[in-house]
C-alpha cells in the first residue's frame, strides 16, 4: 500500500526543485508534477515561485494548474482512493461501486473524510479495463472491486499496514 | 536442479495479486527446498488467467492459472515446478493455448515471454535488427518501407503513418529542429495495448521512435505518458536509461552516426490531451486547448516545429517493419487496414484481454469466439468500439469485420481496438448521458457546441429520463449531436454526439422506457 509522504511546505525545497527543473524546454509541467509529488499538493505559495522562475504571470501558472485534474491545490487525505468512473468499469458494475464508496466514507467526490485519511476522487480509465471495476491507492491498482474488497481496503487504510511477506 | 519460475507483473497482473504471488512463491519453495528462480515476465494479456504463472520445460512454457495466494501450497504438494503436472490449475503448454494460439502477434511477439528490462531478452528475441537495417537505409527509403507496409495510425485516425512522416521529412525546420513525439496518451476507456508495450516491451517503443526519428531527420523525441499509467513511465525511464547505457540512444548510435534523445514526459489527468494538437500544448507546458489545422504538426508541430506524432501501437509496429519487411506487414489485413491491430476486449467479457489479429475478422468472432461472451454469463446486448467517442453497436451490426472503412460504413469507429461489452442489463439512455457528462468533464473549452452543447446535453437526456416532453426532446438532442458535430474543431466534441446518436437509434426504446414508466409514476 503506497502511503503519500507529504512533506510539509519548505519554500527552499520548492525553489531547489524549481531551479533544477526550469530550463528543461516546457519546464511547466514538469515542474508542477514534481512539486506536488514532494508536498502533495500544489501551495499558492509554490505559483509565486514557479511564475518568477519560468517569467510567466502567476495567472497563467494558476490557468494550468486548474485544466488538469491531477493537480490539486489543497492537501487532501492521508491516502487518495481514485474510482474508476469509465464505460468498461460500468459495465461491470462500477456505478454501485461508487455509490457504495461515497456512502461507506461519508463524502463525495473531491473531499476528504473528517478524520483526514481518505480523499475520493473519480478518475476516467486505468487501463485495467478486463478486470474491473478498478480503483487506485496511491500507485496502486485494484482488479475486481466489488463492496466488499471496498470496504476491506478502506479498513486497511486505517491503520498503518505492516508488511508480513 | 533449479526450476525457473515465471511471474507477470503489469499493472493488471499486479492488481490481482502477482507481487504477492512471487514473493509467496518464493517463500515456499524455501520452505519446501526446492530450488527456484522466479523471474518476472510482462503478461500474456490473457487476463482471466491472472495471475498465470509459467514454468520452463524443455517443452516450453506450462501454466497455471488463475493462481490466487490459497493455491500455493496445493501447487508446491503438486510439484507443479517440474511444469507437466495435475493440478485444477493446469492450462497446458502456454503457448498452445488456443486464445493466444490464434492470435497472430506481431507487434507483442515478446510480450509475456521477455523480462520487460531485460536488453538481452528483448536482443534475443529480433529486437533491434529492425533499427540496425534502418541505420544502413537513407532517411527516404525508411519513409518508403512505413508507406509500403500501409501502416495507419493506429491512434484512432488512421491517418497513413508513411505519408505523414514524408511530410516532416521534406519540410524545412526554420530551427534545425525536428521532433518525435509519441502519444501515449491512452485514455480510451477499453483500452490498454499502449499500456502493454511501456510496462512489458518498452525497448520496441523505443527502437521504433529512434527509427522514426532516422527516417525524419529528427534528434530529440518525447513520450508523453499519462499519469494514470505510473508503472509505464517507470519502466519506461529505466529502458531508456539502458538504452543509454548500451549506445542505444543519444550520439553516435551504434557508430552511425546518428543521434536521437528521448525523454518521457507525464500528463496529468486531461482525456483531452490524447488529441495531438493538445498533446502538444501540454508539452510546451500550457493549458491543453486544442489547436486549429491547419497547419499541420507535421509542419507546425512542438515549439512550432516539423514534429511527428504517433499513437505507441504505430511507433511500436515500425520494429517489425524494417526487420521482417514492409510485405510481410502489409500481406496481411483486408482491403485498406492492412496489417494488425491489437484489440483489446474488454467490460463485460469471460475471457478478456488482448488480441492482436490481422484486420477482417468479425466483430462477433472476437467477442465470442475469443471473448466467450459475458463475464456475468447474461445476454450481450449493446458493444461500444473506439473508445468514449465510438458508437454503441447493436446485434444487427457485429457481423461487421474488423476493418476502417468497415466500421465507418456502419457509422462507427474501430478507433484504437478497444471492445467494451455490455449485457442486457445496461440503459443506454443512462450510457448517452454519461457520455454527455464526460465530455463536460474532459471538454478543453475552446468550441461552444463542445464546452455548452455537453452540459444542455446531459440535461436535454435528463429531461427525457424523467418523461417530459419525450418527443420534443428527442429531436431537440437529435439537432444538439448535429451541432456539436459539425461545429467542433477536433474529436471531443465532434465525436461525442457517436456513442449518443448509436443509443438513440439502436436502443430507442431505453429513451422511450423511461419515459412510458416517468408518466406512468405522475399519472399514479
Amino acid at each position: 500500500m503506497t502511503t503519500l509522504k507529504a512533506v510539509a511546505w519548505e519554500p527552499v525545497t520548492a525553489q531547489a526543485i524549481i531551479d533544477e527543473l526550469k530550463s528543461k524546454p516546457g519546464a511547466l509541467l514538469p515542474i508542477l508534477h514534481a512539486i506536488q509529488d514532494r508536498f502533495s499538493y500544489i501551495p499558492d505559495e509554490a505559483v509565486s515561485l514557479i511564475a518568477q522562475a519560468l517569467k510567466l504571470t502567476r495567472a497563467e501558472v494558476h490557468g494550468v494548474i486548474s485544466f488538469y485534474h491531477h493537480f490539486r491545490t489543497h492537501q487532501p487525505g492521508r491516502h487518495v482512493v481514485e474510482i474508476c468512473r469509465a464505460e468498461a468499469c460500468q459495465s461491470q458494475g462500477a456505478r454501485a461501486l461508487e455509490a457504495h464508496a461515497k456512502a461507506a466514507l461519508g463524502v463525495d467526490y473531491h473531499q476528504t473524510t473528517p478524520d483526514r485519511n481518505i480523499t475520493l476522487e473519480p478518475v476516467y480509465c486505468l487501463g485495467n479495463c478486463s478486470c474491473g471495476p478498478s480503483i487506485r491507492v496511491g500507485n496502486d491498482i485494484h482488479a475486481d472491486v466489488d463492496a466488499a474488497r471496498f470496504d476491506e481496503l478502506v479498513e486497511s487504510l486505517k491503520t498503518d499496514r505492516v508488511e508480513i511477506l | 536442479m533449479t526450476f525457473r519460475i515465471h511471474v507477470p507483473s503489469d499493472t493488471t497482473a499486479k492488481a490481482r495479486g502477482a507481487d504477492r504471488i512471487a514473493r509467496l512463491i518464493e517463500i515456499v519453495a524455501e520452505e519446501h527446498k526446492v530450488d527456484v528462480e522466479v523471474r518476472r515476465n510482462g503478461t500474456r494479456g490473457l487476463y482471466w488467467l491472472e495471475t498465470l504463472v509459467e514454468v520452463d520445460t524443455d517443452a516450453g512454457r506450462y501454466g497455471f492459472g488463475p493462481v490466487k495466494e490459497g493455491d500455493i501450497e496445493s501447487l508446491f504438494a503438486a510439484e507443479f515446478y517440474k511444469g507437466n503436472v495435475d493440478h485444477p490449475l493446469a492450462v497446458g503448454l502456454v503457448e498452445e493455448i488456443p486464445y493466444l494460439k490464434r492470435q497472430e502477434r506481431f507487434t507483442f511477439s515478446r510480450i509475456g515471454i521477455n523480462d520487460p528490462l531485460s536488453l538481452e531478452d528483448y536482443k534475443a528475441k529480433d529486437g533491434f535488427k529492425g533499427l540496425a537495417n534502418a541505420i544502413q537505409l537513407s532517411s527516404q527509403e525508411i519513409v518508403d518501407a512505413v508507406k509500403e507496409s500501409g501502416l495507419r495510425g493506429r491512434g484512432g485516425a488512421a491517418f497513413p503513418t508513411g505519408i505523414k512522416w514524408q511530410t516532416v521529412l521534406d519540410v524545412p525546420s526554420p530551427k534545425n529542429q525536428k521532433y518525435i513525439v509519441c502519444n501515449a496518451d491512452e485514455g480510451d476507456s477499453g483500452t490498454f495495448a499502449d499500456r502493454l508495450v511501456m510496462e512489458c516491451d518498452p525497448f520496441m517503443l523505443i527502437e521504433g521512435m529512434t527509427i522514426a526519428g532516422l527516417a525524419v531527420g529528427a534528434t530529440q523525441g518525447y513520450i508523453y505518458c499519462r499519469s494514470e499509467y505510473p508503472l509505464s513511465i517507470e519502466n519506461l525511464n529505466s529502458a531508456i536509461q539502458t538504452a543509454y547505457d548500451n549506445n542505444l540512444l543519444g550520439a553516435d548510435i551504434q557508430g552511425s552516426g546518428k543521434h536521437f534523445d528521448l525523454e518521457v514526459r507525464m500528463g496529468a489527468g486531461a482525456y483531452i490531451c490524447g488529441e495531438e494538437t493538445s498533446l502538444l500544448e501540454s508539452l510546451e507546458g500550457k493549458r491543453g486547448l486544442v489547436r486549429a489545422k491547419p497547419p499541420l504538426p507535421a509542419i507546425v508541430g512542438l515549439f512550432g516545429q516539423p514534429t511527428v506524432v504517433n499513437n505507441v501501437l504505430s511507433l511500436a509496429a515500425v520494429p517489425f517493419i524494417l526487420d521482417k519487411g514492409a510485405k510481410a506487414y502489409a500481406d496481411v489485413g483486408v482491403g485498406r487496414s492492412r496489417g494488425t491491430l491489437p484489440f483489446q476486449v474488454a467490460g463485460n467479457v469471460k475471457f478478456g484481454g488482448l488480441v492482436e489479429l490481422a484486420f477482417g475478422p468479425t466483430l462477433k468472432e472476437l467477442m465470442f469466439e475469443f471473448g466467450g461472451g459475458t463475464r456475468s454469463g447474461r445476454p450481450l446486448r449493446a458493444v461500444q468500439v473506439g473508445g468514449p467517442l465510438g458508437a454503441y453497436l447493436p446485434e444487427s451490426q457485429w457481423d461487421t469485420p474488423l476493418g476502417y472503412e468497415e466500421f465507418s460504413q456502419k457509422e462507427a469507429v474501430l478507433g484504437h481496438g478497444g471492445v467494451v461489452m455490455f449485457d442486457d442489463t445496461v440503459d443506454m439512455s443512462e450510457q448517452a448521458r454519461f457520455s454527455m457528462e464526460f465530455c463536460v468533464a474532459e471538454s478543453c473549452g475552446k468550441c461552444t457546441p463542445c464546452r455548452i452543447g455537453s452540459t444542455r446535453g446531459v440535461e436535454v437526456i435528463d429531461r427525457i429520463r424523467a418523461g417530459q416532453n419525450v418527443d420534443a426532446n428527442m429531436e431537440l438532442l437529435s439537432d444538439l449531436c448535429e451541432t456539436m458535430l459539425d461545429g467542433s474543431l477536433c474529436a471531443m466534441g465532434g465525436m461525442t454526439p457517436f456513442p449518443v446518436q448509436s443509443a438513440m437509434k439502436h436502443f430507442t426504446e431505453d429513451f422511450v422506457k423511461n419515459a412510458a414508466s416517468a408518466t406512468q409514476a405522475k399519472e399514479v
